[in-house]
């Protein structure tokens, strides 16, 4: 087993693959944890779904399979999904989480309208247009890992830059306001960034699971730590791991897709989180829980049993 | 009968199905639950194909309403542990999904399923894909589950109409009326697995939520009345199936695709032009409240 690891690590298309894996799991980890920190977390899912029309119209216009052209098709379509569940929620009754319910099928069910249309209209370079809808990391090449590079690397200094301002919008936004800080500025602008690393991940994982390398993480990284910024880092390190292993397992399987197999690595680092973190981890309460009641019991108080 | 007529009638069928649980789930406020179920059943789905290597069984479909049910309770049990609400929401329909995906491409070869099929469904081939009971063609298999699948829905909710409204809006009071709300929650949640399962051959797991919320939200727009509302809802649906067929016919594409976009415009319509809570009839009032108010 380890020298087919070895092997893999040695071929430099499956380096590359790995270090895109690995970047694009540091980066939607760090900014994860905001997101779940804000309880939006399941905005990078309806963000996801709604970059398929904005794929499909890009190319629809240029005629060609461009990354930078499916990039900002995609840009464009999952802001104005932002737009959209904003408006939604502010000018009717209907709630945050059907406002999503609503953009999320409504621009998927566009996107596949338009793929189809493309599809049956017969030109001949849409071939592997679907790809992008369950991501294969196989495929990214040389210079998308460079993009997939140069993104995340702006993502962590964004986050590193604005830390101290995106964590006071996390806990107390109505402090923020208070101290003159541009709030909905900045709000949209984690907005944007969230934009951005989906549609990067979305050739790496595909539409469905890019959401999971978004929250699980961050929730795993959770258990561990009450601090920000440790936070921050451990979900980046769980999401980097998750890369690593879901880009290694599926490398070395045949047939094996790499997205779902990294996503099945977050939950496993969320399971072990939740089973043994220290104090918030269900065995650690499990036992403080027995310590409170023995020291109880010693104390001569009344046990129920 | 033509192709038309079959393709029509399971969208239909489908589309009332989830416009009158989609009221319900917008009311409760569990618009993504719907969302989680219809992403969770589809390691259902693959494992009961894989056991049994038919599609048509009645297994496949408790399996996989099973599964969405697990789902269901796992983020239950996710958020009595004090993980928040969403958060618990992502972490378990995506590892469901991609547990499935896993079981569907490690076996491509055995499983007659095709991962796009899944998603997206291929409402056209309905016609072909017939029930045969005793030698006698019975007509489209998904007719036949859709059919039954909305006739439990209409049972369960004309039985318990009362209970089923109570719990919606006001959980506490149910509590208080000696209503099992926990029963009635699950019961809802495992009929809308059910019709996850029923329509996934036909509008593919993500539409499957489009049809679950958009009318619904929709209806919510228009009325204040639950009765009304699963009307309304219902009728949204259907209306898009009909328009959404059509528009598919004419530009070539996919028919659950188009008949989703087609229910969106209706929501746009509604969002826009509602009488009771549409922008413009509140911009109208605002402005008319604002002119009393300095005319006095």
């Amino acid at each position: 087993m380890w020298n087919t690891i070895g092997a893999l690590i040695l071929d430099p298309n499956v380096r590359w693959i790995i270090v895109g894996c690995m970047l694009l799991g540091l980066s939607s980890g760090v900014i994860g944890s905001f997101m779940v920190l804000r309880k939006q977390s399941l905005i990078g899912d309806a963000l996801a779904h709604a970059a398929l029309p904005g794929i499909c119209i890009a190319f629809m216009l240029s005629g060609v399979k461009s990354t930078g052209g499916f990039f900002i098709g995609a840009l464009v379509a999952g802001v104005l999904a932002t737009f959209g569940i904003r408006w939604i929620t502010q000018y009717s009754r209907i709630k945050q989480d059907a406002a999503m319910g609503i953009i999320l099928s409504f621009f998927f069910g566009v996107g596949v309208l338009l793929l189809t249309h493309i599809q049956h209209s017969g030109d001949g370079g849409q071939s592997g247009l679907d790809k992008y809808l369950f991501g294969q990391a196989a495929s990214m090449m040389q210079s998308d890992v460079y993009v997939l590079a140069g993104i995340s690397l702006l993502m962590i200094v964004i986050c590193v830059a604005l830390f101290r301002l995106f964590k006071l919008i996390s806990f107390d936004p109505g402090f923020a306001k208070g101290m003159g800080l541009p709030v909905a500025f900045l709000e949209q602008l984690l907005l944007l960034l969230t934009v951005i690393i989906v549609v990067a991940g979305i050739q790496a994982v595909g539409v469905v699971l890019m959401s999971a390398l978004l929250i699980t993480p961050a929730i795993a990284a959770r258990f561990w730590t009450d601090r920000l910024h440790i936070m921050v880092m451990v979900s980046g390190i769980f999401g980097a791991l998750s890369g690593l292993i879901g880009t290694l397992w599926s490398g070395m399987v045949s047939q094996l897709p790499t997205g779902p197999v990294t996503v099945l690595a977050a939950t496993v680092f969320f399971a072990i989180s939740a089973l043994c973190a220290p104090r918030r981890g269900w065995l650690a309460k499990l036992w403080s829980r027995k310590q409170t009641k023995e020291q109880w019991q010693r104390q001569g108080g009344i046990s129920h049993e | 009968m033509s192709s038309d007529f079959w393709i029509i009638l399971t969208a239909c069928l489908m589309s009332a199905a989830c416009g009158l649980l989609g009221c319900f789930l917008i009311l409760r406020k569990m618009a993504l639950i719907g969302d989680a179920i219809s992403h969770a059943v589809l390691p259902g789905i693959a494992i009961a194909f894989l056991l049994s290597g038919t599609r048509d069984s009645l297994a496949m479909m408790i399996g996989a309403t099973a599964l969405g049910l697990l789902a269901v309770f796992l983020i239950q049990w996710l958020q009595n542990s004090g993980i928040q609400s969403d958060a618990s929401i992502g972490i378990i329909f995506t590892a469901l999904f991609a547990i499935g995906v896993i079981i569907i491409s490690l076996n491509a070869r055995n499983i007659d399923l095709d991962l796009d099929c899944v998603l997206f469904g291929e409402i056209a081939y309905v016609q072909w894909d017939t029930w045969t009971a005793n030698g006698i063609d019975m007509g489209p298999r998904s007719v036949w589950m859709l059919g039954s699948a909305l006739l439990i829905i209409l049972l369960l909710l004309a039985l318990f109409y009362k209970q089923f409204k109570i719990s919606a809006f006001d959980p506490a009071m149910a509590v208080a009326c000696g209503i099992p709300v926990m029963l009635f929650h699950y019961l809802l949640m495992g009929m809308v697995s059910m019709t996850s399962v029923a329509s996934f051959e036909s509008v593919g797991a993500i539409l499957v939520v489009g049809m679950l919320i958009i009318p619904a939200s929709t209806a919510y727009l228009l009325t204040d009345r639950l009765g009304r509302m699963l009307m309304y809802s219902v009728l949204t649906g259907v209306v898009s199936s009909i328009i959404g067929y059509y528009t598919a016919y004419i530009l070539n594409a996919s028919i659950a695709g188009s008949i989703v976009t087609v229910a969106g415009i209706l929501f746009g319509i509604a969002f826009v032009f509602s009488p009771k809570h549409g922008v413009l009839i509140r911009r109208l009032r605002q402005r008319r409240s604002q002119g009393t108010a300095i005319a006095e």
